[in-house]
């Protein structure tokens, strides 16, 4: 094995520069070494002006998603032995405008995420002293949806948001779902206007390519499926039986 | 126009985003705002795994609960502190419940609960082994259905304004565009965390620089109990990434290189096949990691690149605990390891992990002063002591984020508006961050050296084993790094998202921290819980049955003082495990 490794890094300043360029860095090539470790490297010893975002390099509060080698990839999750002999193309995110190198602008999904009432709408006060009961296959009915970490590496990866930026993206549908399919919510109602517009799921082609990309299985393109159908029987329902309740 | 708000909590972690919804709901007049250099998401509450304590099954009590609490932390809890806690505690998790939080569960739909170190009942819920992950996210999706916080995502709040004797707001630097703010406030709460990145091997992420200790301190509050650090006895090698307490608690053995369960000869109990409460495996975090270090010393341990390990065995519990109880714990040792634990025994050692010291606050988070309040790790109330068990830091910043976001919001609701001055303040933070902290190549000092040596000087000194001449070299070359670093170099010139200003400001933070840590250890003449110090091996309650209180002088120079520690019902005692 090689004793170092080439990053070609994409460097973008907004003050001095219109597009962005690639700036080559040799860093130390060790096998417990991730993506990440090499950009701090970087940082750290050749050059302290690079920008890009991590915190807990344990893969669990998504802050590290860049694109590696064209796929989008959490870099603290991300070796770099796996890409040697290198050069290892380090990029921003595809599909979000770039902030600064490898900072890219997230406030579209910020902005999204409350619009499909992402948190628990109970049908009556919750039990008073103790908690509602769920069995473990109730929990599990919604479980694999609660697991995403809002890396938005699906939304990179997703071809309908980049060329739609409209589109509500995998990971607002799929947090939807988590709530939906959870016994103890009943917030489906409320957020059927959302999911079915026209930029909900509807936009969605099945392309998969979230869930491919998804770090922790959460599998969105799945997510967005069922809830097609869920949709769909909602409307056949509203046009067989037009003056029940949605 | 500078923006205004009757309460600004910065963090936007579980106690910040917690109190912001108490703040609220405390009052539906009061008008919150959020500051956090990250999105909440990323928050570090994110990275806790093994669960969080509240007594809920028949059979334990809150005093048992109490019982565990105080004698885990050596005496030195505020016991009416450890009560509210206590009494508190399954109220907010039930609370977390009903919002949502996916904890895990019994067959019957009741929600499941696991031992726990320093535990004598099972009491610790958990969300399978991502218990903060789900604990973060469910308090941040419900605080999206409450439109009266506002956030301010990526601020870095640089200083507290304080005039006239008390807090008026703070000033921010919005990472995006550079662009510097004055944030008004009748109140500020802290929230932001703890302080492991001022030390080499941490489980802390990144963010975890002690932003708000340093806030505080350098705006006349008082920090307590500064040199209680965890070392949590099993982080992953190079990483630092925790293995949770979980897996001991589901029956995971810590064994040496000759496959010797040596929890044994540590006054821990006697090795049996299931865990047992408060023995061996069970005992609290504290006596665990000190054994290791006594395993090394015997040349037990195992070398590595990255210096000793033991192993922790799992292999006995069977692939379907392991995939069912603790799966983040597989997916985190095959990913960073590359060890499957159904398989292969998972090297493991000390890590830094947790401050039991933090800004001084009472039982309500108010600290000594007015209008600043504090909660979660950057507070110390104290219901941790000299050695917090595990599990608790996860009720205490939901029970103490509450406290603060209500008392906030009650002190907001009389306070008067900020006073004129606030204006001069502003000017002269911008002056000192134009001309203090953003100067390109007109320093000689890398951020990383100074970073580096500072964290190798709190390892070696202030590490789980301290002494008198460790310490006071600490201190010196803590002096010489601090008077380094103002001419440390930035030569990032830009506005936009300057990563390097901002490990600049975090290092400033970083270093006031670790003086405070070195400084408190050092005038410590005992060993009590997490405190150990070779040269006054024993517990003294004459003389340190005390919190210390470590002030900032206006000459930039620190003192330490002594507070009586509250003692309701739970006399000093033995602290005994395993027998």
């Amino acid at each position: 094995m090689a004793d170092s490794i080439t990053l070609r890094v994409s460097r973008y300043r907004p003050e001095s520069e219109t597009q962005p360029t690639v700036q080559e860095y040799e860093v130390p090539l060790r096998k417990e070494w991730a993506v990440l470790d090499g950009l701090n490297y970087i940082k750290d010893h050749l050059d302290g002006t690079l920008s890009y975002r991590w915190s807990c390099r344990m893969g669990i509060c998504g802050s590290c998603g860049m694109t590696v080698n064209g796929e989008p990839k959490l870099t603290c999750g991300t070796f770099l032995v796996d890409y040697a002999e290198g050069p290892v193309r380090v990029e921003p995110l595809h599909n979000f405008p770039v902030i600064r190198d490898l900072v890219v602008e997230i406030g579209d999904f910020m902005r999204k995420l409350p619009t499909v009432s992402p948190w628990l709408v109970a049908a009556e006060e919750p039990p008073p002293d103790g908690e509602y009961l769920q069995s473990p296959d109730q929990m599990d009915a919604y479980k694999q949806y609660s697991m995403c970490i809002n890396c938005m590496l699906c939304y990179s990866a997703c071809p309908v948001y980049g060329l739609d930026p409209d589109f509500l993206g995998p990971a607002a549908i799929a947090l939807a779902q988590r709530y939906n399919l959870d016994s103890r919510d009943h917030g489906a109602h409320q957020r059927m206007d959302v999911l079915a517009s026209a930029e909900g799921i509807w936009a969605c082609t099945f392309v998969g390519e979230c869930s491919t990309a998804c770090p922790k299985d959460v599998d969105p393109a799945g997510a967005i499926q069922r809830y097609k159908l869920t949709a769909a029987m909602n409307s056949l329902k509203a046009f067989l039986l037009p003056r029940a309740a949605r | 126009m500078t923006a205004s708000y009757d309460v600004v909590v910065v963090g936007g972690g579980g106690a910040g985003l917690r109190a912001a919804v108490a703040a609220v709901e405390a009052d539906p007049r009061v008008s919150v705002a959020i500051i956090s250099k990250v999105y909440p998401m990323r928050s570090h509450t994110v990275s806790a795994e093994g669960g969080a304590a509240a007594v809920i099954r028949t059979g334990d009590s809150l005093d048992e609960h109490a019982n565990d609490t105080i004698s885990g932390g050596d005496w030195l809890c505020d016991q009416d502190a450890v009560e509210a806690f206590v009494a508190e505690a399954p109220k907010e998790l039930l609370r977390l419940e009903h919002q949502g939080c996916p904890w895990s569960r019994e067959p019957d739909g009741h929600v499941a609960v696991r031992p726990f170190g320093g535990m004598k009942q099972m009491r610790t819920w958990f969300a399978a082994d991502k218990t903060g992950f789900h604990l973060l996210h469910t308090l941040f999706q419900t605080s999206l259905g409450y439109e009266r916080i506002v956030r301010y995502d990526e601020w870095f709040v640089t200083t507290l304004l304080v005039d006239d004797g008390r807090v008026q707001g703070v000033m921010a630097l919005e990472l995006m565009s550079g662009r510097v703010e004055a944030i008004t406030a009748k109140t500020v709460i802290l929230a932001t965390g703890g302080c492991g990145r001022v030390y080499p091997f941490t489980t802390n992420a990144n963010i975890k620089t002690g932003d708000g200790m340093a806030l505080a301190y350098r705006a006349g509050a008082p920090l307590k109990d500064m040199e209680f650090v965890q070392y949590h006895p099993t982080g992953l090698p190079f990483t630092g990434i925790l293995i949770t307490e979980a897996a001991r608690a589901e029956g995971g053995w810590l064994v040496n290189k000759d496959g010797y369960r040596y929890l044994q000869d540590y006054d821990l109990g006697t090795p049996e096949p299931k865990p047992v409460f408060k023995s061996m495996e069970l005992g609290p975090r504290d006596r665990l990691s000190q054994a290791f270090v006594k395993e090394v010393e015997k040349g037990r341990t195992v070398d590595t690149p990255y210096g000793p390990v033991v192993h922790l065995d799992l292999r006995h519990l069977g692939a379907e605990i392991i995939e069912k109880k603790l799966p983040f714990v597989r997916e985190l040792c095959l990913d960073y390891e590359k060890i499957d634990p159904i398989r292969e025994l998972v090297p493991v050692r000390p890590v830094v992990h947790y401050m039991m010291g933090g800004v001084h606050t009472d039982i309500h988070g108010a600290t000594p002063l007015e209008g600043l309040y504090a909660a979660g790790e950057v507070a110390c109330v104290s219901i941790n002591g000299a050695n917090r068990l595990g599990s608790n830091s996860l009720p205490e910043l939901l029970v103490f984020g509450a406290r603060a976001g209500k008392a906030a919001a009650e002190y907001a609701s009389t306070a008067k508006d900020p006073a004129p001055l606030i204006a001069l303040l502003e000017q002269d933070e911008r002056r000192r961050l134009d001309h203090e902290m953003i100067h390109p190549d007109g320093g000689r000092e890398r951020i990383s050296d100074i970073r580096e040596e500072m964290q190798q000087t709190m390892e070696a000194a202030a590490g789980i084993y301290r002494s008198r001449e460790s310490l006071a070299k600490a201190a010196e070359i803590l002096q010489d790094l601090r008077h380094r670093f103002r001419s440390a170099r930035v030569e990032d010139d830009s506005r936009t998202f300057n990563t390097q200003v901002l490990a600049a400001l975090e290092l400033s933070c970083m270093l006031d921290v670790a003086d405070s840590i070195v400084q408190c250890a050092l005038l410590r003449e005992e060993s009590r819980g997490a405190h150990q110090r070779t040269d006054f091996p024993s517990r003294d309650d004459e003389r340190f049955l005390a919190h210390s209180l470590i002030h900032r002088n206006a000459d930039g120079s620190s003192r330490v003082e002594y507070a009586p520690v509250t003692i309701t019902r739970w006399p000093p005692g033995e602290r005994v495990y395993g027998r």
